[in-house]
């Protein structure tokens, strides 16, 4: 199998002044395609860090980081953001879907940036419409996120994170803000993704979210702690 | 069955099995995206706050309407003038005492322009008729009406050709009548209805002044052209101006000086030729060269090019003072859309995670303040073309709409949107998207 995520001794610095913090101290990771991901630790670990980083919303201080078997860790802000259009697709806690605006539009923001295929209205109109059913809430395509539930704007924000096919998904805390049976309902939907071969990176601080995936990382300290895999799957 | 349930119908996509492509054909950054998708969410920012855009929006309609209506208002002013001078007939040449010499009542520094001038001017060659004028104002008494203030015209016989007016009753007076000072007047219609009502005023008398005159004709209606209503008006011979109604003391050092001498020339003639001649006539009649004739010469289009540099300057200070109201109705958008960005600093992070470039961004900004300073520029150009026509309408002013003053104002509403909305794009594309998507 493939490697879709590889870093190689992976540095984050901020420094401020004469004060330096080692968010990531040499983070050494490999994940295969198919791979469903869990990664924990404790808050200050580094592990929102590494999440930015992998997710190419930040790039490194110091090392390699290989996105699906190509260097990605010294690309500026504008291939970043090309990068980050065409190969991941991200699901956060906060949804963070663009308010007044319609669920079917939120889906088709990934497709008006995508500059390696061109469609036109009506194009993206049906992609999105397909992801929309993918997730079950097509006849909700018109409903603006404050008309939808918690687990409906979760459910959303999936379909717009596979609207342009990624090669990974970034799942931020995707049950934090949700109540239990909610979160269940994702973290099904997320399974079921996985079932279809697709790779998922989730970041989460329950250990009974982490124990469902097939392997943990836990960050301590910007450092890889533990890696296990989770014997239950 | 539960959403997730019917998801699990089969319908979730797998995940790709064609290898992805090359990562530089698949990331390209160059281009722009959908301009269609660009408009939309520029109109939709707009849209999302009416009264505040609306509000951003009015110092550019002010400075736009401002632009249009200034301008329409000095081109009327101009048109008047312009018809004015035409209005005075056609084909003239101005013969005026240069200022300071020559003058009314400065005989001693030089020839001064005469009365018996105007015959000189009327042989030469090529000028078809000749006119001075006179004015003053005087008391016109009929039976039983008194009209006062009315404006007595002392003229010669070649007004009615060379003003192009017409006689309705009667005749006007003649060389004769204008040699022996006869007392004889020409009412203007309106002048005419006012005294004597729709009784034949022809063979009446009219006392003018403290002098009786008898009526000998009345004009055809001819209007207010520029601002001479021709039809209010008394005409005399201006002989007779000279004789009765100039004040004895200015008589005394005026003489029968006059301020200027309308010479119409024929329209298949050289006018500079005649010019030439007349200077030449007049210069030798005075006994001086051409080069030391105190008299300046003008046609009507050289008299209108004099007016049109002087309103030039009045139109472009006016343009300054609509310009910076333009200038300020910028920085009311550039005001506005930085309080926009930092509204939608969350929005920008959003758009920025799933592919948005920093130029996207810009892009985005930068549409949006055009947007609004374009919807902004229509309102004005629209305010400006309908309070043009009201301002003519309702005031005394003329106002002539000069389309490229429309074009001007909304050429410089987009050129302020473009100036002033790029430094809060170029701040939105610059937000670093986890800060942005961390932002409340």
């Amino acid at each position: 199998m493939q490697a879709i995520i590889q870093t190689h001794n992976l540095r984050k610095v901020y420094g401020m002044g004469d004060i330096q913090v080692n968010a990531l101290d040499g983070v050494d990771i490999s994940i295969s395609e198919g791979e469903f991901v869990a990664i924990m630790g404790p808050s200050g670990s580094g592990k929102s860090t590494l999440m930015n980083i992998l997710g190419c919303l930040d790039r490194p201080t110091d090392g390699q980081y290989l996105l699906a078997g190509e260097d990605v860790s010294g690309l500026d802000k504008v291939h970043l953001a090309a990068i980050r259009n065409r190969r991941l697709g991200f699901v956060f806690q906060s949804f963070n879907l663009l308010p007044r605006t319609s669920a079917l539009r939120n889906v088709m923001l990934p497709l008006v940036y995508k500059r390696s295929e061109k469609f036109t209205t009506r194009e993206r109109e049906e992609k999105a419409l397909a992801a929309l059913e993918a997730v079950g809430l097509a006849e909700r395509a018109e409903h603006e996120p404050n008309e939808l539930s918690g687990g409906q704007r979760q459910r959303v924000a999936i379909a717009r994170a596979l609207v342009n096919d990624p090669v990974l998904i970034m799942a931020d805390e995707p049950t934090g803000n949700l109540d239990s049976k909610t979160g269940d309902e994702i973290m099904a939907l997320l399974h079921e993704l996985h079932g279809r071969g697709r790779t998922i990176v989730m970041v989460t601080h329950e250990q009974y979210i982490a124990d469902q995936t097939e392997r943990t990382i836990t960050l301590v300290d910007g450092r890889v702690a533990q890696d296990d895999k989770n014997g239950g799957h | 069955m539960t959403a997730a349930q019917k998801a699990k119908q089969g319908v979730l996509p797998v995940a790709r099995q064609d290898a992805p492509k090359e990562l530089a054909e698949e990331t390209a950054v160059s281009g722009l995206i959908s301009l269609i998708e660009i408009l939309r969410i520029a109109w939709e920012g707009v849209v999302r706050n009416k009264v505040r855009s609306l509000l951003t929006m009015l110092g550019v309609i002010i400075g736009v309407a401002a632009v249009i209506i200034m301008i329409a208002i000095s081109a009327g002013t101009e048109a008047t003038i312009a018809d004015q001078i035409q209005g005075l007939g056609a084909n003239l040449v101005f013969i005026q005492a240069s200022f300071g010499r020559g003058a009314p009542g400065s005989r001693d520094t030089g020839p001064s322009l005469v009365y018996d001038d105007v015959a000189l001017v009327g042989s030469v060659g090529g000028v078809v008729g000749t006119l001075v004028d006179q004015m003053t104002t005087q008391s016109v008494k009929a039976d039983s009406t008194t009209l006062t203030d009315v404006s007595v015209v002392g003229t010669t016989q070649d007004f009615l050709s060379v003003r192009e007016v017409e006689i309705s009753d009667g005749r006007f007076f003649n060389e004769t009548e204008l040699e022996r000072k006869a007392k004889v007047a020409v009412l203007g219609s309106e002048l005419a209805t006012n005294l004597f009502g729709d009784a034949n005023p022809i063979g009446q008398s009219v006392t003018v002044g403290t002098t009786k005159l008898a009526v000998i004709g009345v004009t055809a209606a001819k209007g207010v052209v520029g601002s001479t209503d021709f039809d209010s008006q008394l005409y005399i011979p201006i002989t007779l101006v000279f004789d009765k109604f100039m004040p004895s003391q200015f008589r005394q050092f005026a003489g029968d000086d006059v301020r200027v001498i309308y010479a119409q020339i024929d329209e298949n003639a050289d006018m500079d030729k005649v010019i030439q001649q007349i200077q030449l006539k007049l210069a030798t009649s005075k006994g001086v060269t051409v080069d030391e004739l105190p008299f300046t010469m003008q046609t009507q289009d050289d008299i209108i090019e004099t007016q049109g540099a002087a309103t030039e300057a009045f139109r472009s200070l006016l343009a300054w003072v609509a310009g910076v109201s333009l200038i300020v109705g910028g920085i009311g958008i550039m005001n506005i859309m930085l309080v926009s960005v930092t509204e939608r600093t969350r929005e920008i992070g959003i758009r920025q995670s799933v592919g948005a470039t920093p130029n996207d961004i810009r892009l985005q900004f930068l549409s949006e303040a055009l947007m609004l300073s374009l919807v902004g520029g229509l309102i004005g150009v629209a305010a400006g073309v309908g309070g043009s026509f009201l301002f003519g309408a309702t005031s005394d002013m003329r106002t002539v709409i000069v389309p490229s003053s429309i074009v001007l104002a909304f050429g410089s509403a987009a050129a302020v949107g473009i100036f002033f909305g790029f430094f809060p794009a170029n701040k939105a594309a610059q937000l670093d998207p986890i800060e942005a998507l961390r932002h409340e």
